[in-house]
Parts: structure tokens; C-alpha cells; sequence
């Protein structure tokens, strides 16, 4: 049930209503709202109630196994929220003098040096408010620099086929034109295809690396030497940074620009999509370019940089200081982690996924890149499955839900058939892993005897499958009382 | 090792089923002159009671001060269950619901999020949510012009936040767009109709805050009404306390504004020194497909249940790539969880308490200013819980007095604004007791008193 359905005119939570102010006697009348918003009139408890029954319809990584290729769905730490979360920083206003906030800007500075660290990078900007917004940055960076040296010619930014769809659309927004890569059948990028593409038009490539393939390009050195040879950058999206955390560095990979999500890399949580952050890191000379604010130490003291310390910036990307709350559990958890502990991140999640694709391939489950390493992740593909039960990799995920497993990433990346892109994530258990396999198992098995079982699923959760085609066709996009239609344009 | 469960005996039968000798094994497609282990900047790992104890010990530090700034991030009082519930770990630790079986509970908060947003806004269909005030009028604009189509000049007044023009200015010029700037009049306050270009050729869109930057309200109907009969588009920027008390932009003018986007950190996000906020986005039901980011919609189950799940998802960059409505991918999901159960929470009399408490404890310590020599009000348009003072000597060390004495005393425009010269941005909300306002006009008239002399000592938190 709704929680409008629970309204009754005149109910209220009057705990929560401050006391005076009872007219607006100082708002000209013609500016006065006439009939009130459609907000609930319901209890304390009702609301309560309602939204804490709502949370209990969902699955999280608090309560469930989410093998999501592609998300980092490890374990968020509560000690982050903790700090994150601590009254002086919760209350903080974002325009407050620096010098009222130097615990606060110490902590941000030492993720900017760390950040740095990790990745090899001249220098990071915070102000990303998510992966796309990071990607965005990077790209106007590399626009900046070719329009600083006169470079008009270049208008086209150079993505492989197997890219996240953020990456054409972030350049598509920064005005440049898309052009697709090849992959070959190792699940490298095409080389040749790659120096057949590059030329004076060449902006950029944006490549992820370990790729979406969950595979790491071996051929790094070589894309790296025909961009820059062709006169573009070279742009690193940190989706898979986790693979690599401590191993590999992209600046040392030759990457002008990276964005980094600290909601996979640095388990801050998703919330149910967002809010994440996106740092974005620069070689050398996009430094100038970087999005503000920046933090900055002069004489131990932290401070902001604004427009006049960087007349060159891309600019704001948001009204104050990014996802500060997100940057402060990214700190809390960096520095539980520490050198050691960041170094076992990768390691770890590369034992358990190349242990479950290792398990998987047992138990009768073909691997798209069965002659490869997997880096944190790995791809199965169901194609003669379906091709023999009519079972697809939609329904296989759907009965996984069934089973109390979150379903793996599906139908990306759009090369591979019929795929389930899967990711375990170092903070999983080899026990967890190993009743997921007896799960996938099980489910295999129903999809050769009962496979209209598996194409009906899911049975056991508290609602069947969705309609997505009459969500898309019988727009119903907020809960209007009857007869109130007349009321919203 | 920190949040990584394996005991020994586990490895060892993992790396026997792999296959290989040792975990560096697993590395070995990584190029040679690659692998990097060097750590430099990364201290040694600390226990959860080792970092909770330095942040807090810096977040003491820092201190708490009576606050008076506003300027686009407002103080409100936030019910405790709000974050209670949101910090939830099915809330916050679940992923964006693109599986809509297991994820009934974001999806059906989503859902009446966007019924809240879009009610008061007084328009059709609102999304789940954008990341913050500015860049989701960064995407407002984007979308005005995909809607004109060939038009491709933006109208933004001066009257909105400075930053906010910023942000639209770094996400839009990529693009070709021209963003053209209008005049406010220096009397009211308010944007300037004798501002509003004579040739507006190739405009496709005006943007009216509501109140604007400086607290002050627009006369939203004569610049909707305007910018529709040259047939422009109008994006509203409002600040969605003041919606539950001022009419709505859905009923702004003759036929009401396209599109409103704008900051929903009012409404129940903390302050948190500058995010993560909540960007909101409504608009008329003939333009959602033009509209970016996420949208929930209501369906059925295959036993004819009523359900939720993401919808119009051919929109997005997951399905359109280069040919999407937005790169947005991630957005502010929990921020806009926290909003609904706020909302609930309040009702529509809570929250309009809410905005009369704000206006009218704004209105008091406005008041409470007019009765100090050398301050002043350059600004005669009607405020809602934000207004403009001048006063007569620097602004910087006036500030720096007052927060010696563990007041913020308000957002300095000299940056950013001109004339008036010397003028300080002042916000009270329903936070603020009669005996905080008291405090604040004593001190002031004090220092102003004394003239002003820069302070040096420390800055004492209250």
C-alpha cells in the first residue's frame, strides 16, 4: 500500500511541526499557494512503520550475496558511516570559512594524496559527484587541452565496443563524436583496428582496464603508444580500479585523466542507486584543467581553491563541494584499509573470482573468455542454453532471486550473448561462493528438466515478475487521488 | 585484513580449484614493467576505533557555530527516524533496482518521492532524482534545448546563485550553448523585465528562481507569461521549502512553467559541508521523454499484482549510449529515499509550518536589523526566509567579528555581486529561536559599533 493510501485529513506527526510563524502576512497574496501539495497526513509511527516495511522489500548487501559484474558490491563498512556521520560534520555549512573546517578539509586533502597514490596520478580533483560526472570531467580536460593549443581538428573520442554507456554519452556531452573500437576475440582491444582508427581527428580513448570483459588489456602498452602517437589522451575509467588496487597503476599506464567511483573501489554504499563520487585524477598537463574545488595545503593550513587560483579549470561541476559525506567514508575506510590492507584488495578479489569462474566452468557453465585470466570479474554466457531450453540469461537471473542471491549483471557488455557479467567481490566468504555455485548448479539443472520453472521466475519473492513493457506503455509515473488530474499540468 | 574473511585453509583450496600456485599467479596478464605495489601517501591500516577517534577529534575541532548562511544549503530540522530508516542497511547498501523483484522497497519510496516532487511543483512527472541543485539545472537546460530544437540561447538571470550559473556554464558550452545573462533591478531585487531582451531569436528557454538568490520573489508570472509568447520554454528553479506556502511553477502565468529543477537538500538532508544533496526534476507530461535520469514507474506482476520498476529506460545511456538524454547513470537515490520519508513525515501542514516558521523568523530578524545604524536593506521585493543587508563598512572583518563570537553570520556577495557594495546574504530558518536572533542583532550592533576592527583571536565554537 501507498503511504497516501494511509492519508486521513487532519492526521499529522505535530512532533515535527515548529512552533510560530502562523501567517505569511509578507507574501503578496497572488504569490500564495491555493490548495496544498500531495504530501501524506500520517503519523510518526505510520511513517515509520511504512518506510521500515518498505526496506524490508529489498534486497542489499547487508542481507544478501550481490555477484554484480561491473559495481563492486562489496561490503560498506558501518565505521564509515560512523565518521561519516559525526554531528560537526553533518551540520557543517558548505560556505562556512575554511578555517572553521580544518579537521574536515584535513581529511579531504589526505583522500586527494591518497587517491594520488593509488592511481599514479599528477594530481586529483574531489568535485565529482558520480562515475558519469568524473568521465565528463575528464573529457572536457582533454577538450580544454587540445582548444588551449589551437587543435580545432580534433573532434572524436574513441571508445571500445565493449565501453560502459556512460563513456559515449560523457563525450557526447563534452561536444565530441563517438567512434567504436573493435575487440578481438581474446577480448583485447583490436589493435589494428585501433591504429586504423586513430588520425588527427583523435581527441581521446576512453578505455577501462581490467576491461568490461573482465579481462586485463594486455595490449596497454601498445594502445597506449598509437593514441598518443596520433596526438590524443588517454582516458581510464576507474569502474574496475578495485581488480588492480595496489597491483597496477594507471598513471604509470600512460592515462592523461581518470575518474575513480568511490562507491565500488571504496565501498561507500550505493543506496539503492547513489549517491556515489567520482575524484578524477590528471597526468601532468591536465592539471591546470582540474574541476574546482580543489583542497590545498599552504603553511598546514587547508584551504579550498577557487576560480582565481585556477583561471583555467573546466569549472564547477556542482553548487559546493561535491559528495562530501561520500568522500569522508571513502577516508574512514581508506585508512582501515591502510597500505597493507589496500594491497589484499585486489588479491582477494581476484582469488574469488577466478575460484568461482573455476567453479562455475565445473559445474557445466561455459565462460566467454575461457582461455584468460579473470581480473575481479568474469563472464558467463548462457547462448546454448537458451539456444537448447529457450532459458535465457533474464530468466536464469530472476531464479537466482529465488534462491536469495542477488542476480549477476546481465546483457552487459552487449558483445557477449546471453551474458551474466559476474563480480564476488573480496569480501565474500569461500563459503558464500560456494553455496552460489550450488545455486547457479541447481538452477542449470531446472533449466534442462523444468525450464518453464526457471522462464517463470521468480516464485518465492513477495511479487512475480514485472511487466517492464506495460511500465513503458501505460505511463504511471506518480499516485494522483482520484479526480485531482485537473490539479497538475 | 581488514573486511576480508579468508582464513588460511580457505586460500590454499581456492588456489588448488584455480589451479595455480600462489595468488600473484592470478596477476600474470599484467605486463611486467606494470605491477606497481608502492604505496607512498597510504599510512599503515588503523582499527574502526583508531579512524572514528581522529575524525572525531577533528570534527570537534572544528566546533559547531550559530549559522546564518543559507545561499543555495538551508538549516532545517530533520526527524530523527529520517536518516534512522534511510541508513537502514536494505536502504543503504542496496544497488540502483534494476532487478524491480528484489528491490520493491527503493522502487516503491522512489515512486512516492516523484509523487511528492511532482505535486509540489504543480507539474506531471518528476524523476528520481538528479545530484544536486546545479547541475540538475545544468540538465534542465540541456533538455530545453532538445526540446526547442534549432534554438539554442539560454536566458539566466543574474538573480540566481552565482554558482549554480557556473556549474550550467562548464556542463552546457561544450554543446554550442549560449547562456545569456538578465539584469536584476537594483531596487527590488527581483529579475528585470526591462531586462529581458527586445530580440529573443534563437532563445530557447528562460530560468526563473523562485525566490531568487537573494531571498527575494520573482514576479514568476509576467516573466512565464513573457518568455512563453516568444515562444521560449520556462525552466523553474525553486527552492521547494517556500513550494509547500507559494504557488507552485506547474501554475505559474497562463500555462505554467515546462520544467523545474533545483536543490532538495531542504528536505531532510543534512548540511554536510556541501553534499551529497539531491537534485530534483519535474516537467510537463509531453516532455518526459526528453527528461534525464531515472524514472520509476507502477506496472503489474505476472499475477496481476500492482508492482514498480524502472521505465523508459531507452532514454539512458545503458541502452542509448551516445544517442541518451544524459550520461547520468548513478544518481542521488538514498538523498531522494531520505526526502520522501521526510515529507511523510512532515504532511503538507508540517512542511508549510516549516516555511511560515522560516519567513517569519527571516521577517524578525530583518526587524531586528532595521534598529542598527550603518546597516541597511537595498532590496524592497517581498522575501521568503533569505534577504540582502548592506552595511557601511567591509564586509570580510565585520564576518570574521562575528564569528570570533561563534556566529556565521551570512554569505558575503562582494565576490560575486557589484552593487549593492559591501552587501551579506542573511538567512534564518525555523531553526532559529527568538533568543538566536536576539543574539545575532546584539553582537552586530556591537561590532558595528566598535567599527569593525579585524579580529585575530581564535575562532571560539559555541
Amino acid at each position: 500500500m501507498l503511504i497516501f493510501e494511509q492519508s486521513r485529513a487532519g492526521r499529522r506527526s505535530a512532533a515535527q511541526a515548529p512552533a510560530g510563524g502562523h501567517g505569511v502576512a509578507a507574501i503578496p497574496a497572488r504569490d500564495l499557494r491555493l490548495t496544498p501539495p500531495l504530501l501524506p497526513q500520517v503519523s510518526e509511527l505510520d511513517a515509520v512503520r511504512h518506510y521500515t516495511r518498505l526496506s524490508q522489500r529489498n534486497f542489499s548487501i547487508d542481507t544478501h550475496f550481490y555477484p554484480l559484474g561491473s559495481c563492486t558490491m562489496k561490503y560498506n563498512p558501518r565505521g564509515a558511516n560512523a565518521a561519516a556521520m559525526l554531528p560537526q560534520f553533518l551540520s557543517r555549512h558548505p560556505a562556512a570559512p575554511d578555517n572553521t573546517g580544518q579537521g574536515f578539509l584535513a581529511c579531504l586533502f589526505e583522500l586527494q594524496e591518497m587517491l594520488k597514490d593509488i592511481t599514479g596520478m599528477a594530481a586529483v580533483s574531489l568535485a565529482p559527484m558520480a562515475g558519469a560526472q568524473g568521465e565528463f570531467a575528464g573529457i572536457a580536460m582533454i577538450r580544454a587541452y587540445h582548444d588551449a593549443r589551437r587543435d580545432a581538428a580534433r573532434t572524436e573520442i574513441l571508445v571500445p565496443d565493449a565501453a560502459h554507456g556512460t563513456n559515449p554519452a560523457s563525450a557526447i556531452m563534452c561536444g565530441y563524436r563517438v567512434r567504436e573500437v573493435a575487440t578481438d576475440d581474446d577480448g583485447n582491444v583490436d589493435v589494428a583496428a585501433l591504429a586504423a582508427a586513430v588520425g588527427p581527428q583523435t581527441a581521446g580513448l576512453m578505455l577501462t582496464n581490467p576491461s568490461t570483459l573482465g579481462v586485463f588489456e594486455r595490449h596497454i602498452v601498445d594502445i597506449e603508444r598509437i593514441v598518443h602517437g596520433a596526438g590524443g589522451l588517454l582516458y581510464y575509467d576507474g569502474a574496475n580500479l578495485n581488480a588492480i588496487l595496489g597491483k597496477a597503476k594507471p598513471g604509470d599506464m600512460g592515462f592523461d585523466a581518470i575518474h575513480i567511483n568511490l562507491h565500488k573501489t571504496f565501498s561507500t554504499p550505493h543506496g539503492g542507486g547513489g549517491p556515489g563520487a567520482g575524484p578524477v585524477g590528471v597526468s601532468e598537463r591536465l592539471r591546470q584543467y582540474l574541476p574546482l574545488p580543489v583542497v590545498a595545503q599552504d603553511n598546514a593550513e587547508y584551504r579550498l581553491l577557487a576560480e582565481q587560483d585556477c583561471p583555467l579549470s573546466i569549472g564547477r561541476l556542482a553548487a559546493h563541494l561535491g559528495n562530501a559525506g561520500v568522500l569522508l567514508r571513502a577516508y574512514a575506510y581508506a585508512r582501515m584499509l591502510g597500505d597493507t590492507g589496500m594491497r589484499r584488495v585486489a588479491d582477494f578479489a581476484a582469488l574469488n573470482a577466478n575460484y568461482l569462474m573455476a567453479e562455475l566452468r565445473k559445474a557445466g557453465f561455459e565462460l566467454a573468455y575461457p582461455q584468460r585470466r579473470a581480473s575481479h570479474e568474469f563472464i558467463v554466457t548462457l547462448q546454448r542454453l537458451k539456444e537448447r531450453t529457450g532459458v535465457t540469461a533474464m530468466d536464469f537471473a530472476k531464479r537466482l532471486l529465488d534462491k536469495g542471491f542477488h542476480a549477476p549483471t546481465t546483457y552487459f557488455p552487449l558483445l557477449v550473448p546471453e551474458c551474466l557479467l559476474i563480480e564476488p567481490t573480496e569480501t565474500e566468504s569461500k563459503q558464500t561462493l560456494d553455496a552460489f555455485v550450488a545455486a547457479m548448479k541447481t538452477i542449470l539443472d531446472e533449466a534442462r528438466a523444468t525450464p518453464e520453472l526457471v522462464k517463470s521466475a521468480p516464485h518465492e519473492l513477495p511479487l512475480r515478475r514485472l511487466d517492464e513493457v506495460r511500465a513503458a506503455r501505460q505511463l504511471d509515473l506518480a499516485w494522483q487521488p482520484a479526480g485531482a488530474a485537473d490539479q497538475i499540468r | 585484513m581488514a573486511f576480508i574473511p579468508h582464513t588460511d585453509a580457505d586460500i590454499r583450496e581456492m588456489l588448488a580449484a584455480i589451479g595455480v600456485a600462489d595468488i600473484a599467479s592470478l596477476f600474470d596478464e599484467i605486463p611486467r614493467q606494470l605491477r606497481n605495489d608502492a604505496l607512498t601517501q597510504v599510512p599503515p591500516p588503523e582499527s574502526e576505533m583508531a579512524v572514528l577517534r581522529l575524525m572525531r577529534e577533528r570534527a570537534e575541532r572544528d566546533g559547531s557555530f550559530l549559522n546564518f548562511i543559507g545561499a543555495g544549503a538551508y538549516e532545517h530540522h530533520i526527524p530523527a527516524a529520517v536518516w534512522q530508516i534511510a541508513t537502514r542497511g536494505e536502504f543503504y547498501s542496496a544497488y540502483t533496482p534494476y532487478q524491480a523483484e528484489a528491490s520493491q522497497g527503493t522502487l516503491q519510496t522512489l515512486y512516492e518521492y516523484q509523487t511528492m516532487m511532482a505535486s509540489l511543483t504543480g507539474l506531471a512527472i518528476s524523476n528520481a532524482s538528479l545530484y544536486d541543485g546545479a547541475s540538475a539545472l545544468a540538465e534542465a537546460v540541456l533538455m530545453a534545448v532538445r526540446l526547442h530544437k534549432g534554438a539554442r540561447r539560454v536566458l539566466l538571470p543574474q538573480s540566481l546563485h552565482p554558482r549554480w550559473r557556473s556549474v550550467v556554464k562548464t556542463m552546457v558550452h561544450n554543446q554550442g550553448i549560449e547562456l545569456v545573462a538578465v539584469d536584476f533591478d537594483q531596487q527590488t531585487g527581483q529579475t528585470a523585465l526591462a531586462g529581458l531582451p527586445a530580440d529573443t531569436d534563437g532563445f530557447a528557454a528562460l530560468v526563473i528562481p523562485q525566490p531568487n538568490f537573494f531571498g527575494v520573489l520573482e514576479p514568476v508570472d509576467e516573466l512565464t507569461d513573457w518568455a512563453h509568447e516568444r515562444g521560449m520554454l520556462v525552466i523553474a528553479a525553486p527552492n521547494p521549502t517556500a513550494l509547500a506556502v507559494l504557488r507552485p511553477p506547474g501554475q505559474w502565468g497562463r500555462d505554467g512553467a515546462d520544467i523545474a529543477a533545483g536543490e532538495g537538500q531542504p528536505l531532510g538532508i543534512p548540511l554536510a559541508g556541501g553534499g551529497p544533496y539531491l537534485g530534483f526534476m519535474t516537467c510537463r507530461a509531453g516532455h518526459v521523454r526528453q527528461m534525464p535520469g531515472r524514472i520509476v514507474g507502477r506496472t503489474l506482476d505476472a499475477a496481476g499484482q500492482p508492482g514498480y520498476t524502472l521505465t523508459l529506460q531507452a532514454r539512458e545511456q545503458h541502452i542509448r549510449r551516445s544517442k541518451a538524454t544524459s550520461n547520468i547513470c548513478t544518481n542521488q537515490g538514498l538523498a531522494a529515499t531520505a526526502a520522501a520519508i521526510h515529507m511523510a513525515l512532515l504532511g503538507p501542514e508540517g512542511l508549510a509550518q516549516v516555511a511560515r516558521s522560516s519567513h517569519a523568523n527571516a521577517l524578525r530578524l530583518r526587524e531586528a536589523f532595521a534598529g542598527i545604524a550603518g546597516v541597511s536593506l537595498p532590496f524592497s521585493g517581498s522575501i521568503f526566509h533569505e534577504f540582502v543587508i548592506q552595511v557601511q563598512t567591509p564586509v570580510a572583518p565585520m564576518l570574521q567579528a562575528l564569528q570570533a563570537e561563534g556566529i556565521l553570520g551570512g554569505y558575503s556577495l562582494v565576490d560575486d555581486y557589484k552593487a549593492p557594495r559591501q552587501s551579506l546574504l542573511v538567512c534564518a530558518t525555523e531553526t532559529k529561536t527568538a533568543a538566536d536572533i536576539e543574539r545575532y542583532a546584539e553582537t552586530l550592533t556591537r561590532i558595528v559599533d566598535r567599527g569593525v576592527r579585524p579580529v585575530t583571536s581564535a575562532i571560539k565554537p559555541t
